[in-house]
């Protein structure tokens, strides 16, 4: 479905992204992982060509991105930015309605079954009750769930989130994580990426974990999400527990303080507390 | 068409507010021709213009009424229409793709070089012989320039356009002030009066110059309305979405500067309507272009119309109307300002 071969970006002359190869299959949700700055959302742009690779290609249900037409590209794929702010007080369902605007034709274009589409996907992320409200004014995350509404719109077979949790709360988080996965079982492809380990190893089909130096692991992420990667890009600070026989990534200070309390070194010091 | 009723998308309010608005132009049209110094019945006057429009027998008609009705008064109204719309529909289109609010139509520097023009023409009547010609060319010239200044590697990034309009209009101006300098006296007083802006020679052969070409633009960006909405959002939005940002932000400048350059050279640098009016048509209608448009359209030419009228009747002597424009319309985006600035300004 997505395959990407060798992809080379430099910003000036920081070289961001050298060498990353990977592929995603149809129906898959694939998490895209790895520590600040070392690309992620260039890759993605790079994917959408948004920018243009230095070197490497990018082809999407077997065709070349760098090829296709802004208008066509748009019909295969959608995409999530994290962050994005109009200065225009547009309404949350015409912020959706644009997402349609790809399969529009005609003198206004804007068709009945397009509108009907925008409210299903404002319905399907239950937030109906911001319809009328200005997309400009609502919180980022009310924002973040907007935009997700508006790539379901677009209803394209492949569709890039970027980070597309991190300004949710915990119920919202679980939400758009089950609809993301309920999207993939439709037979859709779904490239996210996301800073929280525990999210990519409870709901990914496949993980792609990229650092500074290019993709550091692939795969399932029974096999990825282990103490050896996590050690080599967050530098020795976290663990993988099993708890029921759920895998779980915990910060190693607090696994460490927890063991030392069970031993009792710790319970005979007043100050600290080993709630 | 597009304008059909979903669940809540209220569309047919909206189309309401339109007609209403349109309905409004033709009320102030049939005013503003009554108005007027020459002490006509309001039966005279439509009479004559009715004779007109119905293609009667114009020869009935008393010679004076039909010279100062027809001849004067109709092109002038008709004059302010076009430049008021087609000023309005630049400045919206302006905002858009800037995607700034405070943005103007003069913002790429084509006041500033169809006023350098302008004066070439005033100053060396020889070599410039048409002062019309002269403004709109070097008013496309300066936003053609500014275009290219800010194009780089194939694209055109929004401060990087805004920072060569700056550039360029400036360099325009010092042009424009260094012909002030060389002219005569009685030169300078006409560049000065030119850039007041005014309708004081329109004819028939200028409505005709201008009315096509804002009408076809009108409707050039009336169709693109909804890709307007989307370049608002940002480049990388847009390409998402599937507009191509720097193809259609070429179509729509470019559209935008002819009518502002065509609206210029006939009249002058009149200034707040292209800023104003489509504040006011985001405040009735929603931020949406596909009603933005004809909303600014209409409601820039009502209230050039409206200023005109005041320009030319307030007093015996004629005032610039450029003068009234600017004091009617700074209290008014005062009072955007102080009541709606949260939600306009962001």
């Amino acid at each position: 479905m997505l395959s990407v071969n060798d992809i080379h970006y430099t910003y000036q002359n920081f070289p961001v992204l050298s060498g990353v190869s990977f592929s995603v299959e149809q129906g898959e949700l694939c998490g895209l992982f790895g520590p600040n700055g070392c690309g992620k959302t260039t890759l993605f742009k790079c994917c959408l060509r948004f920018l243009a690779a230095h070197k490497g290609t990018v082809h999407i249900n077997g065709e070349d991105v760098s090829k296709k037409k802004v208008e066509e590209l748009a019909k295969i794929v959608s995409y999530v930015p994290q962050e994005h702010k109009p200065p225009f007080p547009y309404l949350v369902r015409e912020v959706v309605l644009m997402g349609r605007t790809p399969h529009l034709g005609g003198f206004f274009g804007v068709r009945r079954k397009d509108k009907e589409i925008a409210l299903d996907a404002l319905d399907r992320l239950e937030i109906s009750d911001l319809a009328d409200r200005p997309y400009n004014q609502l919180s980022g995350g009310q924002r973040q769930m907007v935009l997700i509404a508006r790539a379901i719109a677009q209803d394209t077979p492949i569709m890039f989130l970027d980070e597309p949790t991190s300004t949710l709360d915990f119920h919202n988080q679980m939400k758009i994580w089950e609809i993301m996965r309920s999207i993939t079982e439709e037979g859709k492809t779904i490239l996210a990426c996301s800073h929280d380990p525990n999210h990519v190893a409870w709901f990914c089909d496949r993980v792609i974990v990229i650092s500074n130096s290019g993709v550091v692991a692939n795969g399932h992420p029974r096999d990825v999400i282990n103490n050896e990667i996590l050690d080599l890009i967050y530098k020795d600070t976290c663990s993988v527990r099993s708890t029921d026989g759920v895998r779980m990534v915990m910060p190693r200070c607090i696994i460490e303080k927890k063991e030392q309390c069970s031993s009792g070194i710790l319970a005979e010091h007043p100050d600290h507390s080993c709630k | 068409m597009g304008y059909d009723d979903v669940g809540g998308f209220s569309e047919y309010k909206k189309i309401l507010i339109l007609l209403v608005i349109a309905a409004l132009m033709f009320i102030s049209a049939l005013t503003a021709v009554v108005m007027g110094k020459y002490g006509f019945t309001v039966l005279d006057v439509y009479q004559t213009v009715f004779t007109h429009v119905t293609f009667g027998d114009v020869s009935a008609i008393e010679k004076l009424n039909n010279t100062i009705i027809w001849d004067i008064r109709a092109p002038r109204i008709l004059l302010t229409l076009f430049v008021g719309g087609a000023l309005a529909i630049a400045g919206a289109v302006f905002q858009g793709v800037f995607r700034n609010p405070l943005v103007e139509p003069y913002i790429l520097g084509v006041s500033s070089g169809a006023a350098f023009g302008a004066a070439l023409g005033i100053v060396f009547p020889a070599i410039f012989f048409s002062l019309q010609l002269s403004a709109f060319a070097f008013g496309s010239i300066a936003v053609a320039v500014a275009y290219l200044l800010a194009r780089v590697r194939g694209e055109t990034p929004v401060v990087t356009l805004i920072l060569a309009g700056v550039i360029v209009g400036s360099i325009f101006a010092a042009l424009v002030s260094l012909l002030k300098y060389l002219s005569t006296d009685a030169a300078l007083r006409e560049i000065v009066f030119w850039m007041m802006g005014g309708f004081y020679y329109a004819t028939w052969n200028d409505v005709r110059v201008i009315a096509p070409v804002v009408i076809i633009g009108f409707i050039v960006l009336w169709a693109l309305g909804w890709k307007l909405n989307i370049l608002s959002m940002g480049d990388d939005e847009a390409r998402t979405l599937g507009v191509n940002p720097e193809r259609y932000k070429f179509i729509v400048i470019s559209i935008a500067t002819a009518v502002t350059a065509f609206a210029v050279s006939l009249v002058g640098i009149i200034a707040w309507v292209g800023l104003m009016m489509p504040h006011a048509s985001r405040i009735l209608l929603g931020p949406d272009n596909r009603y933005v448009i004809p909303a600014s359209f209409m409601m820039g030419g009502i209230y050039l119309m409206i200023c005109d009228t005041m320009a030319r009747t307030l007093t015996n002597a004629e005032i610039p109307v450029g003068i009234i424009a600017s004091i009617l319309g700074a209290p008014y985006l005062c009072y955007l300002l102080r009541n709606k600035g949260r939600i306009i300004f962001g």
